[in-house]
C-alpha cells in the first residue's frame, strides 16, 4: 500500500461523505431496498421538504415530548409476498415491525393504528385470518389497535394486501438512547441468529426450488427483551432492529452516524445452519438478510457480561452474542474479521442484495 | 457447514502462508492473474490478501460474465423488453449493468418488465405458464452457464414452446486469456485458473498458455484455501522455473472437463465470428450464438435489433483494469464518479468485478485495517 494509494482512498472517503442527490429519473425498486438508494432518496426527497429537530436523526422512532412525557411515534407500511410465510403472515408481521421500532428506541408500545390497502379479489377468508393474527401479535405485545382505514384498489393494483401500521409508546427509562451515546470500547451485541425472516420469505416465494426444513420467520415482538434489557443495565448506549438490509446497514448507520469505526468478528455472529447454507448457494451475505425480530445493541464495554446474561434469559434472547466492538478508527467504516482470518470491509449495499451467477 | 468450513480453516491458512512467503525471492516481485470473478469475490470476502507477502499482486482478469458485457447489448436486451408482450428475464446481477441509456432498473421504472431469474429454466417456466407473454431469456456467462442456456434451448424445442427465446450473450474465456497474453503490457508469472469454467472445458485447453507463453497456471477452487494452495503451486512452478497447467480443484475438476456439457452447447450453438467485449474491444471467435437450426428460440433474429455500438465513457478505464494493466483503485473515475450505486464501468457493478469487489472490501488500507482489527 503506497501514498498514491492512500490518496485515492482519502479522495473516495470525501466523495462517500458528501450527500448524494438521486440520480434516477424515476423510482426503482432498489429505492425500496433498504440500503443506499433508499437513504439517498429519504435525504435527498423526503428529509428535504420536511426538515425538523425530531425528523432528522432518521432513528426507528421519534421521540417526542408532550406535557411532562416522554412519547415515541413510529410508522411502518408492509408489502411482503407471499402474505402468509412459514413461521407468520403479514399481519402479525405489520403488529411486530411497529411495536419493535418502538421497543428498540427504548418505549413500551402502547396503541397502534391500521390501515388496509386491499385489492379486488382478496379472499376474505385470508384478510380474516391476517385481521387474526394482528390481533393475536397486538395482545402478544400489549397493544390496542385504535384506530384503522381501509382502502380497495382495483386488481392489478395492489398485491393482494398491504399494510400500514403507526404506533405510539411511553418511555419510561431514563436513559437517552442514541448514537451520540456510543464510544470507543463500546460492545455489539445480536439479539440472536440473524437472516432467518429474510431467507424464510426468499424461500417461500418459491422460486428457488431449495427449502430448508424447519426454518421459520423470526417475526416476533421486542419489547420484553428490551425491557430486560434495560432493566438490567444503565451501560445501553443504543438499540436497532436489523429489519431491511439486515445487521450490516444498522452497523454501517451506528458507525457513520457516531463517527466511529466498528469491528465485527464474523465467526461470532449467530446464523442457522440453515440460514447459512441458503445464502452460500444463493451467493449472499446473511449479514444483509433481514430479521423481523431482531435487534442490535450497543453497549458499554464494562457492562457486556450482564447486559449477555439479561437477554440470554429472555427467551426472544437466547442466541444472543457479542458481534464485534466499537473501535475510533477507522471512523465511519465496519470491518469484518473474516472467518478465514483476513479483514474486509462491510459496507451498505446499494439495493437488494442480487444473487451472484457463478 | 459441510464442504465448506474445511476449506476455511485460518490455521491452515496461515500455515499456507508461511509456505508461500518462503517461496518469495528477495527483491523479486510477482504477479499472478486469477481469471475468473468469482475468484476476486473469494479473494475480498475473506480477505486473502492479508495472508500474502507484499511482494505477490493479484490481478483480477476478465472472468467476470456481467462485466465484460458491452453497453450496446443491455440497450439491445432493453429494445427487446420494449416490445409488447415481452417478458425479459436474466439473472440477478445483470439488473444493474449500465447501459447507454440506464440500466435494467431504470427500464422497469420506464415500463418494461425484466425480471431476474436463477436459472434459465425458470424463465421456461414462465413462457409455459404463460402463453399469452413471448419470454426472453438473456443468457450471459462463460462456459459455465452456456450448457444449461442449451439444454433449456433443447427442452424448448422438445416442448414444442413457441414464446420462448434466448438472446445469446455466452462469451468463451480461452480468446479472452489469449488477448491479454498478447497485450504488450502484459508482466503476469502465471495464472489461477477458472475453476467454474474448467468443470465443463477441462484443463487441457490450457496448454497454449504453458506451451506458447511460458506462463503457469493453475485451475483453482473457489474457497479461500483453495485460491492459497493454487498461489502455492504457482510460486512452486515459478521457483522451479517450470510452466505447466495443474489441477488443484481435482475434487470438482475432471481433467477432460464434461463432454455431455460441450457436445449439448455445440449442438445448440456455434462461434460468432467475433463479438465485442467490454474494455477489451471487438475479440474474434470469442462468443456463441444459437444455429440456424434453433433460429426460431433466438431472440437476435426475432427481434430487430438496433445493435448499436455504444463506445464506453472515457473516463472508463475498465479495459486496462480487466486486463490487469491498472489496479482497480489507479482508475481515474474509481470511487469517484463510478461507485456501486452509480457505476460507470461494469467492472464496479458485479460484486465479481474486481472494482466493486475493491470498494466493497478491500477499499482501505491493509496496515490501517490490521491496526483496528487487532483485539
Amino acid at each position: 500500500m503506497n501514498d498514491r494509494e492512500q490518496q485515492v482512498l482519502d479522495r473516495i472517503e470525501r466523495a462517500r461523505r458528501r450527500r448524494a442527490g438521486v440520480k434516477e429519473e424515476r423510482i426503482t425498486l432498489a429505492h425500496g431496498a433498504g440500503g443506499k438508494a433508499t437513504s439517498t432518496l429519504i435525504d435527498a426527497v423526503f428529509l428535504e421538504e420536511f426538515r425538523n429537530p425530531r425528523l432528522e436523526p432518521l432513528t426507528d422512532a421519534a421521540e417526542l415530548e408532550i406535557g411532562c412525557s416522554r412519547l415515541a411515534l413510529s410508522t411502518d407500511s408492509f408489502v411482503v409476498t407471499p402474505l402468509f410465510f412459514p413461521g407468520g403472515d403479514i399481519g402479525d408481521l405489520a403488529v411486530n415491525g411497529t411495536v419493535n421500532d418502538l421497543a428498540v428506541s427504548g418505549a413500551r408500545p402502547l396503541y397502534l393504528t391500521a390501515g388496509f390497502i386491499l385489492e379486488e379479489g382478496l379472499p376474505v377468508a385470508d384478510l380474516e385470518s391476517i385481521a387474526a393474527s394482528m390481533a393475536a401479535a397486538a395482545e402478544a405485545a400489549g397493544v390496542l389497535v385504535v384506530a384503522g382505514d381501509t382502502k380497495v384498489v382495483e386488481r392489478g393494483k395492489g398485491d393482494g394486501c398491504y399494510i400500514n401500521t403507526a404506533g405510539v409508546g411511553v418511555v419510561e427509562h431514563p436513559w437517552r438512547l442514541g448514537t451520540s451515546g456510543v464510544r470507543p470500547g463500546d460492545a455489539l451485541i445480536v439479539s440472536g441468529p440473524i437472516g432467518d425472516h429474510g431467507v424464510t420469505i426468499m424461500l417461500a416465494r418459491g422460486d428457488l426450488g431449495i427449502e430448508a426444513e424447519g426454518l421459520v420467520s423470526d417475526t416476533a415482538p421486542l419489547h420484553g427483551v428490551v425491557d430486560a434489557l434495560l432493566t438490567a443495565t444503565s451501560g445501553v448506549r443504543m438499540m436497532r432492529d436489523a429489519t431491511r438490509g439486515g445487521v450490516a446497514t444498522v452497523l454501517n448507520e451506528i458507525a457513520r452516524a457516531a463517527e466511529v469505526a466498528v469491528v465485527v468478528d464474523e465467526d461470532a455472529v449467530p446464523v442457522r445452519p440453515e440460514v447459512r447454507g441458503a445464502a452460500e448457494l444463493l451467493g449472499i451475505d446473511p449479514l444483509y438478510v433481514a430479521c423481523e425480530g431482531r435487534f442490535v445493541a450497543v453497549v458499554d464495554g464494562a457492562e457486556t457480561d450482564r447486559a449477555l446474561a439479561a437477554l440470554r434469559g429472555h427467551p426472544l434472547g437466547a442466541g444472543a452474542a457479542v458481534i464485534g466492538r466499537v473501535a475510533a478508527d477507522p471512523p465511519g467504516l465496519v470491518l469484518l474479521r473474516t472467518g478465514f482470518g483476513g479483514t474486509r470491509i462491510c459496507d451498505v449495499l446499494v439495493g437488494d442484495p442480487l444473487p451472484r451467477i457463478c | 457447514m459441510r464442504f465448506v468450513d474445511e476449506y476455511r480453516d485460518a490455521d491452515k491458512a496461515r500455515a499456507l502462508a508461511a509456505e508461500i512467503a518462503r517461496l518469495c525471492g528477495p527483491g523479486r516481485e510477482y504477479k499472478f492473474m486469477e481469471v475468473c470473478g468469482g475468484h476476486t469475490h473469494t479473494i475480498y470476502k475473506h480477505g486473502i490478501e492479508d495472508y500474502l507477502p507484499e511482494n505477490i499482486t493479484l490481478v483480477h482478469g476478465p472472468g467476470c460474465p456481467v462485466c465484460v458485457i458491452p453497453m450496446g447489448r443491455v440497450d439491445d436486451a432493453i429494445h427487446i423488453a420494449r416490445q409488447p408482450g415481452v417478458l425479459m428475464t436474466s439473472f440477478g446481477d445483470m439488473m444493474r449493468v449500465p447501459g447507454g441509456g440506464g440500466n435494467f432498473f431504470d427500464s422497469n421504472a420506464e415500463g418494461t418488465n425484466i425480471r431476474m431469474v436463477y436459472s434459465p429454466l425458470d424463465a421456461l417456466k414462465i413462457a409455459r405458464e404463460r402463453p399469452d407473454v413471448r419470454v426472453v431469456f438473456m443468457a450471459i456467462g462463460f462456459e459455465t452457464t452456456a450448457p444449461s442456456t442449451a439444454m433449456t434451448v433443447l427442452r424448448a424445442a422438445k416442448e414444442g414452446l413457441e414464446n420462448f427465446s434466448v438472446f445469446c450473450n455466452h462469451v468463451t474465456i480461452l480468446p479472452a486469456i489469449k488477448a491479454i497474453l498478447d497485450s504488450p503490457d502484459q508482466r503476469l508469472d502465471g495464472f489461477l485458473g477458472p475453476g467454474h469454467v474448467s468443470t465443463v472445458i477441462g484443463c487441457e485447453p490450457y496448454r497454449f498458455i504453458v506451451r506458447d507463453y511460458g506462463k503457469p497456471l493453475v485451475v483453482a477452487g473457489f474457497e479461500p484455501l483453495d485460491v492459497l494452495q493454487s498461489i502455492y503451486q504457482l510460486m512452486l512452478q515459478v521457483r522451479d522455473g517450470r510452466a505447466e497447467v495443474e489441477n488443484q480443484y481435482a475434487r470438482v475438476v475432471p481433467w477432460q472437463g464434461n463432454p455431455t456439457a460441450l457436445k449439448v452447447i455445440t449442438e445448440v450453438m456455434e462461434l460468432r465470428p467475433y463479438f465485442e467485449w467490454r474494455g477489451l474491444g471487438f475479440i474474434s471467435h470469442s462468443a456463441l450464438r444459437l444455429r440456424e437450426e434453433y433460429a426460431r428460440f433466438d431472440a437476435e433474429r426475432l427481434f430487430d435489433l438496433p445493435g448499436v455500438r455504444v463506445a464506453d465513457p472515457k473516463s472508463c478505464q475498465c479495459g486496462e483494469v480487466l486486463k490487469g494493466v491498472l489496479k482497480p483503485w489507479e482508475c481515474k473515475v474509481f470511487g469517484t464518479a463510478c461507485t456501486p450505486e452509480t457505476p460507470i464501468g461494469t467492472c464496479m457493478v458485479s460484486p465479481e468485478g474486481a472494482c466493486a469487489a475493491y470498494y466493497n472490501f478491500g477499499r482501505f488500507t491493509r496496515a490501517r485495517v490490521r491496526e483496528a482489527s487487532v483485539r
